[in-house]
């Protein structure tokens, strides 16, 4: 096994797959970069958070497309080049850009196959850098996954560390609908063991990283290394947990929620997004719905508050869900049982 | 030259103002202290102060990602400024915007803006309401070369010509979008592309703050006297990187440098208004002086300054809720 970042490991899935498959072809801003500069460099960046590294060079600029500042464009591109035979593989820098391109994404790519009679296939993988950590404010800090989880047609993709973006890249470039894929930019950093060889990781497949039988903890992206900490502390003191990576959030693996919610009888979901309408709201009412009879305490959300994301340090990390929060969260379940 | 040396004088103190601010920024940022991202207008000084000294106190602007140069040539306050890009409880935002979202809405500033592209039809908007004012009053929108590419920017533009608003796009070409060159992100060129939407377009230097003010000028003139939106097209670079950090891979080694010694925009309004007769290089060091007293007073207080709690980041979501 290697030991890699996952910014790496999303480089290598994009590697393979573009080597494997010549209709995967990738497009957004910068994700080569140097194209018009006065270096002559014509792979000045790849990509902003370097994910895209290397691409252009080995694959030339048909396959690896720089675009101007459009994300409508963008988005069309992917959508248009999709339907007419293409992989595409496009970026938007931030998730926050979704703002501006939102109708190719929830009016055009998520519903063309079905109005279309079921003819149409949108192969697209639409990559987004999503979350708080580089205090970069509320229009570049956002994690809009919720919004797009509630689209019919479009899945959903939130991995928490190397091996799983790795192979849920690979899947999401051969799935032949349309795939948002949610990078969480303070992950990109964090290396993780990725497998040798070649592996695909099926959507709709949540991760059991933790096993116990006091409480089931829930989170996605970014909180699942922060439920570990605090899922690892209560341990030393016999509280003992499943933590439940869902790695994706459409679809949802409802049924390893509630087979663990079987056991333990206790819930605490964690979600960096805010709280209405969020993944925490959603899996508290498959739970209401579905698990009401093995719930011994109310469920606990651990989300960030109802504001945008605010600038500041002290205030970014206030917003963003803390380890601590979240032991205190299983702490409340715990006595509320 | 019709400008008065009063005029001549604020407009070089606030382009050094804007040259210390983020030359002095660029010292600081590698410290630490300054989180997130900073967006540097060193270079651009001429085009804010040139276009912002046409300007009333009744008009709007708005600006981009890159917004301390327009905010500063607005008139928002330093100090204020810099203790919101510290992020502290008492800058212009509260801390809660940052370098990005620095904006004064008692100045006509409506703002900073993190999405490219997303301040040119707010800034329409405005222009709306100038007409209905009635006062003669103008908006005022700033453009990069990348962000000229984003349909946002062409949808304000014919949006304004068709409802012929009181609307100047000050359109900022500085060489690059991030890591790419202007001339590889935009079809067509900006001139013409401007013009076809059936607006006069004025160029300028955007080195030079003279070029600048009477384009400005006349754009201004243009939508105060009922005749719809113009634009202004000012060529310029950036000294620094995209943002704090960029290695800046795809430009050439010495070519901000070769700026610096042969266009400086600080450099050219010094040597024609000495050369003019107007100031003594000695009377322009006095100026240099106090700014650069008022940079460092207000960087030592922005580090001293007070850090946001919870009640900051749970207000002013809405206004009732
Ligand atoms: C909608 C959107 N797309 C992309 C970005 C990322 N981004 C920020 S600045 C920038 C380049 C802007 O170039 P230009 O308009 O020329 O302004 P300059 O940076 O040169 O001042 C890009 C791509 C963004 N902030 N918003
Ligand atoms: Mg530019």
């Amino acid at each position: 096994m290697a030991v890699l970042t996952m910014r790496d490991a999303l480089n290598q899935a994009l590697h393979e797959e573009m080597e494997r498959d010549p209709s995967v072809i990738v497009m957004g801003e910068d994700v080569a970069g140097g194209s018009g500069g006065t270096s002559g460099n014509i792979e000045a960046a790849g990509g902003i958070f370097g994910v895209t590294k290397g691409l252009k060079t080995k694959y030339g600029a048909d396959r690896v497309i720089d675009t101007p500042i459009s994300e409508s464009a963008i988005v069309g591109l992917a959508n248009g080049s999709a339907l007419a035979g293409m992989r595409p593989v496009a970026e938007l820098m931030f998730a926050d850009f979704v703002g501006v391109s939102l109708d190719q994404i929830f009016n055009q790519m998520a519903k063309f196959r079905y109005m279309f009679g079921g003819k149409a296939k949108t192969p697209v993988v639409l990559r987004m850098s999503m979350g708080a950590g580089m205090n970069a404010a509320a229009q570049h800090s956002q994690t809009i996954y919720p919004m797009l989880t509630a689209v019919p047609g479009l899945k959903v993709v939130v991995p928490s560390n190397p091996a799983d973006a790795k192979g849920l890249m690979k899947q999401a470039i051969r799935d032949d609908d349309p795939v948002v894929f949610f990078e969480h930019k303070a992950l990109y950093s964090k290396k993780g063991e990725v497998p040798d060889g070649e592996y695909l990781i099926p959507f709709g497949e949540a991760d059991l990283v933790r096993e116990g039988s006091d409480v089931t903890v829930v989170a996605l992206a970014r909180m699942v290394p922060f439920a570990m900490k605090a899922v690892d502390k209560l341990a030393e003191e016999g509280i003992t947990c499943d933590l439940i990576d869902l790695r994706t959030t459409s679809p949802l693996d409802e049924e390893t929620v509630l087979e663990s919610l079987s056991m333990t009888g206790r819930l605490v979901v964690v979600d960096e997004s805010n709280p209405m309408c969020s993944i925490a709201s959603e899996i508290a009412g498959i739970a209401a719905s579905k698990g009401f009879a093995s719930l011994r305490a109310p469920v606990e959300k651990v989300t960030a508050p109802h504001t945008p994301v605010p600038f500041a340090r002290e205030l970014e990390r206030m917003y963003v869900p803390s380890p601590g929060d979240i032991e205190a969260a299983i702490r409340r379940v715990m006595e509320g049982a | 030259m019709q400008q008065s040396p009063d005029q001549i004088r604020q407009a070089y103190r606030q382009m050094r103002l804007i040259r210390e601010f983020e030359e002095r920024l660029h010292v600081e940022n590698p410290k630490g202290e300054i989180a997130g991202f900073t967006h540097l207008y060193s270079g651009q000084e001429a085009i804010a102060v040139g276009v912002c000294e046409n300007l009333r106190d009744s008009d709007f602007i708005i600006s981009t990602h890159r917004g301390h140069g327009h905010c500063l040539a607005r008139g928002c306050d330093p100090k204020g400024m810099m203790h919101e890009i510290y992020g502290r409880a008492d800058g212009l935002g509260k801390g809660r915007g940052g370098s990005m979202h620095i904006a004064d809405l008692d100045k006509g500033m409506l703002g900073a803006n993190g999405i490219v592209g997303g301040g040119q039809p707010i800034a329409v908007g405005a222009a709306v309401a100038c007409k209905a004012r009635g006062d003669g009053s103008v908006s005022v929108s700033f453009t990069g070369d990348g962000a000229s590419n984003q349909g946002t920017v062409f949808e304000a533009m014919n949006m304004a010509v068709v409802l012929k608003l009181p609307k100047v796009f000050v359109l900022e070409n500085n060489g690059y979008s991030e890591h790419t060159g202007a001339s590889y992100g935009i079809g067509g060129d900006l001139k013409t592309r401007t013009e076809a939407f059936g607006m006069p377009v004025w160029e300028a230097d955007g080195f030079d703050y003279f070029s600048v003010y009477e384009a400005a000028g006349k754009a201004i003139e243009h939508a105060r006297a009922g005749n719809g939106p113009s634009a202004i097209l000012a060529t310029a670079t950036r000294y620094f990187g995209h943002f704090e950090g960029d290695p800046q891979n795809y430009r050439a080694k010495d070519e901000v440098k070769n700026f610096r010694e042969t266009k400086d925009a600080l450099m050219t309004i010094r040597d024609k208004v000495t050369g003019a007769g107007i100031f003594t290089a000695e009377e322009l060091d006095a100026i240099d002086d106090e700014v650069l007293k008022l940079i460092d007073a207000s960087v030592d207080s922005a580090r001293n300054g007070p850090t946001p709690g919870r009640d900051i980041m749970m207000s002013d979501v809405y206004i009732d809720y």
